[in-house]
């Protein structure tokens, strides 16, 4: 049995949907990046979304925790409505995992207190208690021997196990990806992408922008392919692997995965 | 790996250099025909700089000067009953002196010995009072006794040490300046006893203090979203930029009371405290701000990400890295700022520099200007020096992990 029979057998669905966004359009000036986004996510699903660049995948996840605000339509994260209110938008951060291509880990703490700062000062968590949490995590993605260093001394591929872990210690309810994988070595891909698939089979409600068709395959209950600010196609795995409906989505499949 | 592989991965260790002091000389200062020509050139120019310089300090110099004037020149009027104080606070900086020694740089033993040593010699000299070699003897006591504790106890200690700093530049004012407004215990020296170098200490003390705080909110209001709090900024930054600091003291000496209830007439000290900050916190605004651009956008979306109020991301992750990128810049405009004191002098005051032309117009030392000046340029020096020395160590200290 596959592993993603396995999934799609054990995979959680719930009644409300988690994620709720309809018709969702964002500007950048004149340029039209979002126009008309319209999605469900249940909890515990694993989401990917792939696409040229510029089709506005990342606009779309960074509008989910406010990084990019959205000119029109509605969003909705675990029943909490996003606007212009600062406390809605701080609520919904505190759910929300996000992880970066570029990592952004604070390089002037340590490891350890990249990790336990935001459970200390956001959570009101002791320190003690947030340490122990970081701990847990660092385990968890394969690290426990950095907890000392600081980022700079870290690899590619430790920083971003570094930076999965931060975005857990806040214990949220969603993990919001993206393309994690894009700055990194070869050598180093396999090991962020591991920490992802195991975070993915422990039940966690995660959308990643990535282009790493393997991962999609290995553990994605939906895809969505991103277009000119469109959702141009989604469906299962099989679905677009299988049977692509769309001209472009073939096009761009033939594309990333001739090599 | 074949073995021929194997052979060639083995890390080699860096071929190692080793000069006699004669080959250092030839390789460096003898190396070509021209480089021989530069060095016989500079050593014949420094012979001709210094030879009447060192003739002069031989033969010449008078320094009885200095030894009459000494405390003038230090503390200047502040009463000689009162002088306690200042040993007090001379003595609580060692002890804070001695504990940052014992946390964070542990060796640097020679200048330590100096340190130490110059107290102990002062106090061996037959000429001092025994309270001034009791406070003198309690520099050295209470830096060793504060280093041991730093050494044992370094890290409980960190936090107090920090902040004991961030107090002691308050205490140091209000010591000085005492609290009791009659006579008896611990009475208020007027503000115009305060000069010599003793001024000069709380006129920079006070300006750094208060600036930085002020300059940090004005570059952080300069680039708000709020256009009120923007255009105050730029505003205050440019105004205050495009004017020289001796128009600011005067503006402060006359102006000032006119923004203050009649009858409320704030001393001069307190005025040119007052002009000096207000100066010295515009130029730190931008150095600041430069800091603040540096760091990456990606910084502000992690913190905002995690859930970081705009106060958190800016206390914990931003204003840290962009302080600790513009040390060199602050540090260098707290060494213009305790350099500009001597600018006071315009609207009367007698810090060091104004002090030593009083002690010049003494009549039985007309003529000892070469010494005067010399020996206040030596202050100069070696204070501006250890502020720049102490701001190359925090940088070495802060930039862990940044390589």
């Amino acid at each position: 049995m596959s592993p993603i029979d396995d999934l799609q057998q054990t995979a959680i669905v719930g009644e409300q949907p988690i994620i709720l966004c309809h018709d969702v359009h964002k500007w950048f000036g004149n340029f039209q990046a979002l126009r008309g986004i319209s999605m469900e996510v249940y909890k515990g699903e694993v989401i990917v979304i792939f696409g040229p660049s510029g089709s506005g995948k990342s606009t779309f996840i960074r509008t989910l925790n406010r990084l990019e605000e959205h000119q029109k339509g509605k969003i909705i994260i675990d029943g909490i409505e996003l606007t212009h209110d600062v406390r809605n938008v701080e609520q919904i951060r505190m759910e929300t995992g996000m992880v970066f291509q570029q990592f952004n880990l604070f390089p002037h703490l340590n490891v350890m207190q990249n990790i336990s700062l935001a459970p200390i000062w956001v959570r009101k968590w002791p320190k003690e208690k947030a340490e122990e949490v970081a701990r847990q995590l660092l385990d968890r993605v394969g690290i426990p021997e950095q907890a000392d260093k600081f980022p700079a001394q870290l690899s590619g591929g430790q920083q971003q196990r570094v930076a999965i872990a931060r975005a857990l210690a806040m214990q949220p309810k969603i993990m919001l990806f993206d393309e994690p994988t894009s700055a990194l070595d070869p050598e180093m891909i396999k090991e962020v992408l591991d920490v992802m698939i195991e975070l993915a089979r422990s039940g966690m409600t995660m959308l990643v922008v990535t282009h790493e068709m393997g991962f999609a395959k290995a553990v994605a209950h939906r895809m969505y392919f991103f277009d000119q600010g469109l959702i141009v196609e989604s469906g299962t795995p099989d679905d677009i692997f299988i049977r692509p409906q769309e001209d472009r989505t073939k096009l761009f499949l033939s594309q990333i995965l001739s090599h | 790996m074949s073995k021929e592989l194997a052979n060639r991965a083995q890390a080699l260790p860096p071929p190692s250099v080793r000069y006699t002091l004669l080959g250092w000389v030839q390789k460096n200062l003898f190396s070509t025909w021209y480089n021989a020509l530069l060095t016989i050139l500079a050593l014949g120019l420094s012979y001709a700089l210094l030879k009447p310089i060192i003739a002069w300090l031989i033969s010449q110099s008078q320094w009885e000067v200095l030894k009459v004037n000494f405390r003038l020149l230090m503390v200047g009027q502040y009463p000689v009953a009162q002088l306690w104080r200042v040993w007090v606070c001379l003595d609580l900086l060692a002890a804070i002196v001695g504990l940052t020694w014992g946390i964070w740089v542990h060796g640097r033993r020679l200048l330590a010995a100096a340190l130490l040593i110059a107290p102990l010699t002062l106090a061996l000299l037959p000429t001092i009072s025994a309270s001034t070699r009791l406070f003198l003897l309690g520099i050295d006591v209470f830096a060793l006794i504060a280093f041991g504790l730093g050494r044992l106890r370094g890290l409980a200690l960190r936090r107090l040490v920090i902040w004991s700093w961030v107090v002691y530049f308050f205490l140091v004012i209000l010591i000085i300046n005492g609290l009791n407004p009659g006579e008896g215990w611990f009475p208020i020296v007027p503000t115009t006893l305060w000069s010599g170098l003793l001024l000069t200490f709380l006129l920079t003390v006070v300006g750094i203090a208060f600036s930085f705080p002020l300059g940090v909110l004005l570059a952080l209001g300069r680039r708000s979203r709020l256009p009120t709090i923007r255009w105050v900024s730029v505003g205050y930054i440019e105004v205050i930029r495009g004017v020289p600091l001796v128009t600011i003291l005067f503006m402060a000496s006359t102006m000032l009371p006119l923004f203050l209830p009649s009858g409320i007439r704030p001393n001069l000290v307190l005025r040119a405290m007052v002009g000096i900050t207000l100066f010295s916190a515009a130029y730190l605004a931008e150095g600041v701000r430069g800091g603040l651009q540096a760091i990456p956008h990606g910084q502000y979306e992690a913190a905002g990400a995690l859930g970081l109020s705009g106060f958190q991301s800016m206390a914990l992750i931003i204003l840290p890295q962009a302080l600790r990128i513009v040390i060199p810049v602050l540090m260098g405009q707290f060494i213009a700022l305790f350099k500009d004191t001597t600018l006071v002098a315009t609207i009367g005051l007698l810090e060091l520099l104004a002090i030593s032309r009083s002690v010049l117009a003494q009549p039985q030392f007309v003529g000892s200007q070469r010494e005067v000046y010399l020996f206040i340029t030596l202050i100069f020096w070696v204070f501006c020096y250890f502020m720049s020395y102490v701001s190359q160590r925090l940088e070495i200290a802060l930039g862990v992990g940044e390589r």
